[in-house]
């Protein structure tokens, strides 16, 4: 969950409450950093931190309760920002490099289903000739994730 | 601050990638276009924060034929070819118009890739594109309830602002939602928000719901937060002793599934990913960041540490139930209203099995370019009426059927999610225990639509509760009536297909729900009526 925003990061811009999807923030009413309002409303998303410009914004890891952190931890840690550079959120218009892996999701995904398949197989022969022959719907699960 | 009231000829309701495609399509087709979304367009939703795979398939007649072929037993009959073949093929002609605004990068093979997408940037790109086709988006605009001419066709919406904290009213000609589908608050990512509003507000416009008793699926996470599933696919399973589980592989679905709830129904269960695929590890932060930051920050290491993992309810979103879709353009049983993405059944082109994954994001592109498409002609056809009186259609939460008194709101969403995220009942279903959930999501609904009125801000809070009791009851009266196991619907007291099986079960209803199996040939009320 949000745990934390650093105020002498936060330019006050207000890019955070207009892009939580679930309305966690409120705007601070003297333009200093947003207020957590509504923290059980965090679905730890990561998404207002994809939108801060400022790298102002923690997310926790933990989804099921608040999170009391240390900030100057998490300063020292390399989180702030972290979400942003791994996506490259600010390359120009057209820069493939952002997505440039991408594409291997599917076959990763796949192969890793077929690494545990293997290990099942091994454990467990086959008793009948052949097993029912793999049906399209037990693959969309796990071929292409969403 | 007094309220907003606008009038569109299209007015769409959502913020995801069904809705963004409908308000393209139906700008595109010239039509004046308003979509209001509870959250953010770009970060709402189920895709905004995964990589929606889209059904990918070159239009050569018989590779197509072999894909619909191959696919279609998998629905159990309850799919149709036609429109498997329109999905693919809207959708193959459809999404390489985001080149502008998405950078589309290259396979291994050096051809631009294009049905894989990251959520974060192909909703940026989508608002975008929308914002530049003349769409006029309303962030944080959550719709409360539809409105109703006389004739019974749909007027338009009202809501409520949450950040300017004022009412809103919108007129529009036709109304496409596009809310997505409901996970019954699991805490899956992305789901917080669906939460079954447009269901809720859909059937009170007299809409119908099919297939709502395929609900029953769960993704793998951490036990602390839900994440993507790439990593886990090769993972291998221990109990807290450190014994290894023997759990049937992650391409065995339901299978993999059952053994993984069974087990955690016992005690904790770990993963542990030291076979994933060696690849993986010095780019899995460059495909799916989001699944990385959890256990960095938790200092658990992924690959080296085997951590506590949990099975997140995927409710309808993966599940394939959802407004009824009565004819080619994706109306419901109501005059002027469209159901796109989650919102709608998917039964069309997945039937009984899960479209998760590429089908459902292509029924996701595909409907709302349907549906935009045909909400546009119909507005430009009969107008938007805006003179005409119209009436609210909303109940539950706002307009109570008996004296206004506090309704604990927590304890209906936890009876909702005890009912049907519980790995016993939702996996293992039997008539018993789908008849006492009955009864307590009947009583939670009575105490929330007899009791509860809801001001201001509260409203939205209070609507979200009432469709989630309302979905959970679609739900387990559709799980109870289908008497018999088919794809997703798994009864442990009725372990076989049944030969009177091969219908969609229709459901609906708010104070009374009930079912009945689908006619051959879906008519709309007006047909009905005329």
């Amino acid at each position: 969950m949000i745990a934390h925003i650093f105020e002498d990061l936060c330019n006050g811009c207000g890019s955070c409450v207009n892009a939580c999807p679930t309305h966690v923030l409120d705007p601070s009413p003297a333009g200093g950093p947003p207020v957590i309002a509504r923290l059980d409303q965090c679905q730890t998303c990561f998404m207002c931190e994809l939108y801060c410009a400022s790298d102002a914004i923690y997310v926790g890891p933990d989804q099921r309760g608040p999170e009391i952190v240390d900030p100057e931890t998490v300063r020292a840690s390399g989180a702030l920002g972290q979400m942003r550079r791994d996506h490259i959120w600010n390359a120009p218009p057209g820069d493939q490099e952002p997505l440039a892996e991408y594409w291997r999701l599917g076959p990763l995904l796949m192969e890793g289903a077929q690494i545990s398949a293997r290990r099942y197989a091994l454990k467990h022969p086959p008793i009948e000739p052949a097993a029912e022959p793999a049906s399209p719907d037990k693959a969309p699960a796990t071929a292409s994730s969403r | 601050m007094s309220g907003l009231d606008l009038s569109t000829e299209v007015l769409v309701i959502g913020g995801g990638m069904a809705a963004a495609w409908a308000a393209i399509a139906a700008a595109q087709q010239g039509a004046s276009v308003t979509l209001v979304d509870k959250g953010f367009v770009g970060t709402s939703g189920v895709t905004a924060t995964a990589g929606p795979g889209h059904w990918w398939v070159p239009p050569d007649p018989k590779q197509r034929q072999a894909t619909i072929e191959k696919r279609y037993p998998s629905s159990y009959g309850l799919a149709e070819k036609a429109w498997m073949e329109r999905v693919i093929d809207v959708t193959w002609r459809t999404l390489p118009q985001l080149a502008p605004y998405y950078a589309f990068g290259k396979d291994g093979d050096g051809n631009t890739y294009y049905p894989g997408v990251r959520g974060p940037e192909y909703l940026r790109a989508l608002r975008a594109y929308a914002l530049d086709s003349g769409v006029r988006v309303l962030d944080h605009h959550p719709a409360l309830e539809l409105l109703l001419h006389q004739d019974g066709s749909v007027a338009g919406a009202a809501g409520y602002a949450r950040l300017d904290r004022r009412a809103w009213t919108i007129r529009a000609g036709a109304v496409i939602l596009a809310t997505g589908g409901c996970a019954f608050r699991s805490g899956l990512i992305g789901s917080h928000t669906n939460t079954g509003d447009g269901h809720l507000m859909a059937a009170e416009a007299g809409a119908e719901l099919s297939g709502m008793e395929f609900s029953s699926i769960y993704t793998l996470s951490p036990a602390w937060c839900s994440t993507r599933t790439l990593p886990y696919t090769a993972s291998r399973f221990f109990d807290a002793a450190g014994e290894e589980l023997d759990i049937p592989p992650a391409l065995a679905d339901r299978d993999h599934h059952r053994a993984l709830a069974k087990a955690m129904l016992e005690g904790p269960v770990f993963a542990d990913l030291s076979e994933a695929p060696p690849a993986l590890r010095p780019i899995l932060h460059r495909i799916q960041p989001a699944t990385v930051a959890p256990f960095q920050r938790k200092g658990v290491r992924l690959f080296d540490e085997r951590f506590e993992v949990k099975l997140f309810g995927e409710g309808t979103i993966r599940g394939t139930g959802g407004l009824r879709i009565v004819d080619e353009d994706c109306q419901t049983t109501v005059r002027g209203l469209f159901a796109a993405g989650d919102t709608a059944t998917r039964e069309l082109i997945v039937g009984a099995s899960s479209g998760g994954g590429s089908p459902n994001s292509a029924w996701a592109l595909t409907s709302g370019q349907i549906a935009g498409i045909a909400g546009a002609r119909l507005a430009k056809a009969d107008g938007v009426r805006a003179g005409e009186r119209a009436t609210p259609a909303g109940r539950a939460g706002l307009r109570p059927a008996g004296a206004i008194a506090p309704v604990d709101e927590r304890a209906a969403i936890q009876t909702v999610r005890d009912e049907m995220l519980s790995y016993d009942k939702a996996l293992w279903r039997r008539r018993e225990t789908l008849q006492a959930s009955l009864v307590r999501l009947d009583d939670a609904w009575n105490d929330v639509a007899t009791h509860r009125q809801a001001e201001g801000l509260d409203q939205v809070a209070a609507r979200e509760t009432a469709a989630l009791v309302a979905s959970a009851r679609w739900s387990t009266r559709a799980a109870l009536d289908r008497n018999e196991t088919r794809g997703l619907h798994a009864r442990a007291d009725a372990p076989d297909l049944s030969p009177d099986g091969g219908k969609r079960l229709l459901v609906g209803g708010l104070d009374e729900v009930w079912t009945r199996p689908e006619a051959d040939k879906p008519q709309t009320a007006v047909e009905v009526a005329a």
